[in-house]
């Protein structure tokens, strides 16, 4: 039973961030048709920049946070401005070439910064009390992930609903065009969406470092394929259904670590990806998601 | 429906090719007999990398879906042609199975050949398998549902180690592939795709990439074609993998990584998608560029720069001329 809690707990701080990264992704998803790869990147960006600042230059954790956030919006505003403002409009796939290519830009050019070696991550130490009296064992991280997560999209939700730019960002997911005759400037919409997208892989680096401990050039890869998948279990172009698909997909991986015989649990990526395999075979909109087969 | 070119056109491009492929032989041979074993090993790889390049362009160029799962389904011909022809003696020390009765029994080593269409076979089959639920969807459905495929074959790979030896990898395979085989395989893919697109199959999936709805109207049956595409696209990239697995000698699971893929992609992107002879073209350059840097990354120490060009290559043609070099700019119906 303790076992099972502990594991569910797990679950849920894994979710959280794969919700936030998924959160992220199909907003610009939703208004560009995009699968951003380059999404994985900003989170190995977002962990490294906090360790130069924090670990190393040995800022404040507050100030090192800004930093992170500030650096990942500018980020999204410089993948907009240069490289996808220029292919937008063209077929599908160039974009998705593109964003593959910022991808491995970004990726190679941690590797010769930063050398392939992974670092050790260590967040700020009133994050690493761990705490095990009570049913479960955890560490102040995972408490500080599930409250800023929730926190995330709670303005996020807010910021869509109640904002004038938010309504604008919905009408231009539903529509470009139409959203452009209305008069709305779909450009800054865009460039809007990379920005706080961004920002938030940018923390999600941060919470990725601390769970796992460590950083490395190569972090951002799964972590940003893994949202795609979290996106389509919830339903591509749900807002709502990325949460919901990123919290289910780190319950699925906890517990295909868990329970499944130790032999098994080199499959953990593997699994994965049958599971989205098996949802593209049975319910292709996902759970919350509209029908989008042609 | 009936062929658009005249048929003597195309009597004359048969002609074409075969006067070509036994010049390009003839060079080869030249070669073989002149250069050093290292620049003649960097050919052969050359060759390799066309048969996956102009494979990959089927799927990513011609049908325009996007396809990233192409080094998994190398991955696929590589072990499957290395666990077939690999010599019975050394199976024991190996702690390699030997092979079940349908397949020749435990005293049998298949020949190359067939050995190698097995693991084609082998590949398009998993393609199909996987290609039926996941081409029903939008296009770029498939590019992470192959790139998911891929993670999913090399967890496997890396995994079942009493068949694979995990990311200890098989070595000692039996070096069959030279420079013919490859180049053999290199003018049967271009030949084979050559023909696809002169044939009705080669119109239908060229309809499917410019209007999914109006080739639909037409009568096309969508998912028959786009299957067809993925599957002979997995086909020859099985022959690749096997290839590569009978050159190097040696197979290791992260060998077939993301990486792969992704350099292949680039070849297609910066040759001209959907073109013929572009991704032969992008094989060549990338792998002569590759050569001609390693020193330099090697001199200097700084791992990851040949990769830092190839993104900057493909962002940069992404931008710039987005058709690839032998590409002609298409108008595009939005």
């Amino acid at each position: 039973m303790e076992y099972l809690l502990q594991q569910i707990f797990n679950g849920v701080v894994f979710g959280a961030m794969y919700a936030l990264l998924a959160l992220g992704m199909t907003v610009i998803y939703g208004i560009l048709r995009l699968i951003h790869f380059a999404h994985g990147a900003l989170i190995t960006v977002g962990g490294f920049i906090f360790y130069v600042f924090f670990t190393m230059l040995g800022l404040p954790f507050v100030a090192a946070i800004g930093i992170v956030i500030a650096f990942g919006g500018l980020l999204g505003i410089v993948l907009d401005v240069i490289a996808y403002r220029k292919v937008v409009g063209g077929p599908e796939v160039s974009m998705l070439i593109t964003s593959l290519g910022f991808y491995i830009f970004i990726e190679n050019l941690m590797k010769l910064i930063a050398t392939p070696q992974p670092y050790p991550f260590k967040p700020p130490a009133f994050l690493d009390r761990i705490y095990s009296q009570w049913i479960i064992t955890f560490r102040t991280v995972d408490i500080f992930i599930i409250i800023t997560s929730v926190a995330i999209m709670l303005l996020f939700n807010l910021f869509i609903r109640k904002t004038k730019i938010g309504k604008a960002m919905i009408a231009t997911a539903e529509s470009g065009e139409t959203a452009r005759m209305v008069g709305i400037n779909v450009n800054r919409i865009i460039n809007l969406a990379f920005i706080i997208a961004s920002a938030i892989a940018a923390i999600t680096g941060f919470m990725w470092g601390s769970k796992y401990g460590q950083i490395s050039y190569d972090m951002g890869f799964m972590a940003g394929v893994k949202a795609f998948v979290a996106i389509v279990i919830g339903g591509v172009g749900s807002i709502p259904g990325a949460m919901l698909g990123g919290l289910i997909l780190g319950m699925l991986e906890m517990f295909s670590v868990a329970f499944l015989p130790p032999g098994y649990a080199g499959y953990r990526d593997g699994i994965v990806f049958f599971i989205l395999i098996l949802i593209l075979i049975i319910r292709p909109s996902g759970i919350l998601g509209e029908k989008e087969v042609k | 429906m009936e062929p658009i070119k005249p048929p003597f056109s195309r009597i004359n491009k048969t002609v074409l090719f075969l006067v070509a492929a036994p010049v390009l032989f003839f060079f080869l041979w030249i070669a073989e007999t002149t250069l050093s074993k290292y620049v003649i090993l960097i050919i052969t790889f050359i060759g390799i990398y066309i048969v996956a390049a102009v494979s990959l362009n089927i799927t990513n160029g011609y049908a325009g879906l996007f396809s990233l799962g192409h080094a998994g389904f190398m991955a696929v011909g590589a072990y499957t042609s290395a666990l077939l022809t690999f010599p019975v003696k050394l199976r024991q020390p190996f702690a390699l199975p030997h092979l079940p009765l349908i397949f020749g029994g435990p005293e049998f080593q298949w020949p190359f050949f067939p050995a190698l269409l097995m693991g084609g076979i082998f590949a398009a089959v998993i393609a199909a398998i996987v290609g039926i639920p996941v081409l029903r969807l939008r296009g770029h459905y498939l590019a992470v549902a192959s790139l998911g495929l891929m993670i999913l074959i090399n967890a496997v790979t890396m995994n079942i180690r009493n068949l694979t030896r995990g990311s200890i990898g098989i070595n000692s395979i039996p070096k069959y592939t030279n420079i013919f085989w490859s180049y053999g395989w290199a003018v049967v893919t271009i030949y084979v795709v050559w023909r696809i697109l002169n044939s009705s199959f080669g119109r239908a999936m060229m309809a499917i990439r410019e209007d999914e709805t109006a080739a639909q109207v037409q009568g096309i049956n969508l998912l028959k074609y786009k299957l067809f595409s993925f599957t002979i696209g997995a086909f020859f990239a099985g022959i690749a993998g096997g290839l590569y697995a009978h050159l190097s000698g040696a197979i290791m699971p992260w060998v077939f990584s993301f990486n792969l893929t992704f350099q292949i992609v680039i070849m297609v992107v910066v040759g001209g998608q959907g073109t013929l002879f572009g991704p032969a073209v992008g094989a060549i350059i990338l792998i002569v560029l590759r050569y001609a840097l390693k020193p330099l990354e090697e001199g200097l120490g700084i791992y990851g720069l040949i990769e830092l060009i190839y993104a900057t290559l493909l962002i940069f043609i992404m931008m710039r001329k987005p058709e690839g070099l032998l590409g002609t700019r298409r108008k595009l119906s939005s």
